[in-house]
């Protein structure tokens, strides 16, 4: 353990300029636990987060995420386990000394303060002292960045909801700390507005090599920005990985869900030969697929399908399945069909419009084909 | 019903109430001030500034008044916060309701009878007597401003704790969490965003206890036994024992003017210190 818990815990100071190496760990939690009462809002968190790195903590309310946020920031106390920055166990250092900056769900603005005070207040606690000029110049570029140059002299209470979460997200990112942690910061933004602060987020990511840790709801937000994603539930941390990975190996049925959509049949795991597995549904149809980690031949299973994995097509497919269509949806880039199966019931079906050049769009009540390349099933462990 | 008819309908009561109660009164107060005593007390009527030429004679009331009651409220206040702010942010929610009637338990008996057990702690037998016995002799505490001020503070503390707790109680925790977050040191939290922020409750608390403070009479007449006296004793000695109702009706009446000047300069004093806040009111 570091010797930071010690006298010196007071003397222990940051330099918020110099950045480190990008495969040096900003931020780590080691078998990290927190209890509030009976509930178990963090249960053995393992997680490292290196220097620059976008992270995200994707999961369902009350998973836990808050309260991760939180023991980073020194706000909690772990009920066990370390939680260290910089490589230091920072477990119990008071918020005010950690090299780390929050955007808080609830914007946690001062009422009493004006935008402009607002922002500057923690450049203002910087010691050796800031200038005014040099804290007049770095509140209102941040203010720029955040689309509110014009809003300095405004009160906190005379701003909408969307702008003081960009009050809360330039507060924060205006000291620009090792390491930022962003509690749905912009889960009050109409969709355009999102998408603008999003490339804002990351552009600031990029230039000032801050590592973030951002909370959200959002999937499509987490598989746009994050390096990696860290998906959590029930105050566990169920699968770590990039976007990518995620969407196209989730480890388990509750991931494939929550990144993005998919199609689920359930059924008994068959037998299992290397990277693949058979697969039985309820419906008694077999399939073959690509083995899901942990999963065990006997067993209970998943199987997962992306909608835009499947082929739909009037004609025959090879190892088709006939299906009925029963809606589409026009959705721009891509149509979606509902379909169904006397048997193995209904799925969601992506087509893209490139299909379309090929075969007109099929009506509701048509008779149709639907196929996948048994790559594209994921048979895994039902949780 | 229009609304601004329903408007009036809801304050008609308390209207109807502050019309008899202190508009009527304060008016007859007003108009006593310019009459003269009769032979046997009481008023009679005439246009004379006598009353108000005479004012100088009770100006040891005023100066007794005026010092104390400031003094009297910044000591409460001083004591009061400190409780308040540990109730509000440091207790478990679980024992806070027990501890809040705790602190108004003491109003439960009569102002009359705490002041007395003061008479005792503050007399010869009390106080005094247990520093004798460790060689400091011949301490008086009773009847002194300081015992006037000790009664004072015992006595107003809870007005001055329960506005500053509700004022803290409400203070968004997060907002504390926020200041550490930014690097702020806990003390710099405090100055910066909780001692702000409480102001409206420290406003309506030191409002109350000095606006009440100024009309004290009983505290000064117990514990200051004749030699500290307020204007309040002043009245009462006016208006009761040499019935001179015209003069005590301009003792009043300047009090009465004094509290209005004061209070007024002392609004402008917060809602300058508010810097135009509408979220809070003062009181
Ligand atoms: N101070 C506390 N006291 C008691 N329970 C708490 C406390 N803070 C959080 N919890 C509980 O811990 C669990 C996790 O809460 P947390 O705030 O971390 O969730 P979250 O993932 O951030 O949810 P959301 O997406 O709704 O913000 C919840 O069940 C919550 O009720
Ligand atoms: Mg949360």
């Amino acid at each position: 353990m570091g010797g930071c818990l010690t006298s010196d815990a007071a003397d222990m100071k940051y330099d918020r300029g110099v950045l480190n190496d990008m495969s040096a760990a900003v931020a780590e939690l080691r078998h990290v636990s927190k209890r509030f009462g009976d509930v178990e809002a963090a249960r053995d968190l393992n997680l490292s987060v290196a220097s620059g790195e976008f992270l995200s903590f994707l999961g369902p309310s009350g998973c836990g995420k808050t309260t991760a946020l939180r023991m980073l920031a020194g706000f909690e106390t772990p009920s066990e386990g370390e939680v260290l920055i910089d490589g230091q166990v920072v477990n119990t250092l008071e918020p005010f000394r950690r090299p780390v900056n929050m955007v808080f769900q609830s914007y946690a603005l001062f009422p009493h303060l004006s935008v402009f005070d607002n922002v500057a207040y923690g450049l203002r606690q910087r010691r050796p002292r800031l200038s005014r000029a040099e804290i007049a110049e770095k509140v209102s570029r941040t203010l720029e960045v955040v689309r509110l140059g014009d809003f300095g002299a405004r009160r906190i209470w005379e701003m909408s909801g969307g702008q003081q979460q960009r009050v809360a997200l330039a507060r924060a990112i205006v000291n620009e700390p090792k390491l930022l942690l962003l509690d749905e910061p912009l889960a009050a933004l109409d969709r355009k507005l999102r998408k603008a602060m999003q490339i804002e987020l990351q552009d600031l990511q990029r230039q000032l090599g801050i590592t973030f840790i951002l909370v959200t709801h959002d999937q499509e937000e987490a598989l746009s920005l994050s390096d990696r994603i860290c998906v959590m539930r029930n105050g566990r941390i169920v699968q770590i990985g990039t976007p990518r990975e995620l969407y196209d190996a989730p480890a388990s049925r509750y991931v494939a869900d929550f990144v993005g959509s998919s199609n689920f049949l359930e059924g008994r795991i068959g037998r299992i030969t290397g990277a693949r597995a058979d697969f039985t549904g309820v419906s008694r149809h077999s399939f073959s697929g690509q083995a899901g980690p942990g999963i065990e031949e006997g067993a209970t299973g998943t199987l997962s399908l992306r909608p835009e994995q499947i082929n739909i097509s009037r004609s025959q497919l090879d190892g088709g399945h006939p299906v009925t269509v029963q809606n589409r949806i026009f959705l721009g880039e891509h149509t979606e069909y509902v379909v169904r199966h006397d048997e193995i019931g209904t799925f969601i079906v992506l087509a893209s419009r490139r299909a379309e050049d090929r075969e007109p769009p099929l009506d509701a009540g048509t008779q149709a084909y639907i196929a996948w390349n048994p790559d594209a099933a994921l048979i895994l462990r039902a949780d | 019903m229009t609304q601004r008819a329903r408007n009036w309908l809801l304050i008609a009561p308390s209207g109807a109430l502050l019309l008899v109660m202190l508009v009527l009164p304060l008016s007859f107060v007003f108009v006593f001030s310019f009459g003269e005593r009769g032979p046997s007390g009481g008023y009679v009527p005439a246009f004379t500034l006598e009353q108000y030429a005479n004012l100088p004679a009770r100006w040891t009331a005023f100066k007794n008044t005026l010092i104390l009651a400031p003094l009297g409220t910044l000591a409460a206040l001083l004591i009061a916060y400190p409780l308040a702010y540990q109730l509000a942010v440091r207790t478990d929610p679980k024992w806070k309701t027990l501890l809040l009637v705790l602190v108004i338990v003491p109003f439960w008996t009569s102002i009359l009878i705490r002041s007395y057990a003061w008479i005792y702690i503050l007399g010869g037998q009390g106080l005094p007597a247990l520093l004798g016995s460790i060689g400091i002799e011949n301490v008086r505490l009773i009847y002194t401003p300081f015992a006037v001020t000790i009664g004072i503070i015992y006595g107003y503390l809870p007005l001055m704790v329960f506005p500053i707790y509700v004022a803290l109680d409400r203070l968004d925790m997060r907002l504390l969490e926020a200041s550490g977050d930014l690097g702020a040191r806990p003390m710099t939290t405090f100055l910066r965003v909780t001692l702000p922020l409480s102001v409206p409750g420290v406003a309506t608390g030191c409002m109350l206890v000095f606006i009440l403070l100024m009309g004290e009479f009983l505290i000064p007449a117990l514990l200051g036994g004749g030699k500290v006296f307020f204007v309040g004793n002043a009245l009462v000695d006016l208006f009761l024992q040499s019935r001179n109702w015209a003069y005590g009706s301009a003792v009043a009446f300047t009090l009465i003017v004094i509290m209005l000047i004061t209070v007024t300069i002392y609004m402008r004093l917060i809602a300058r210190l508010q810097t135009g806040r509408e979220d809070v009111a003062v009181m």
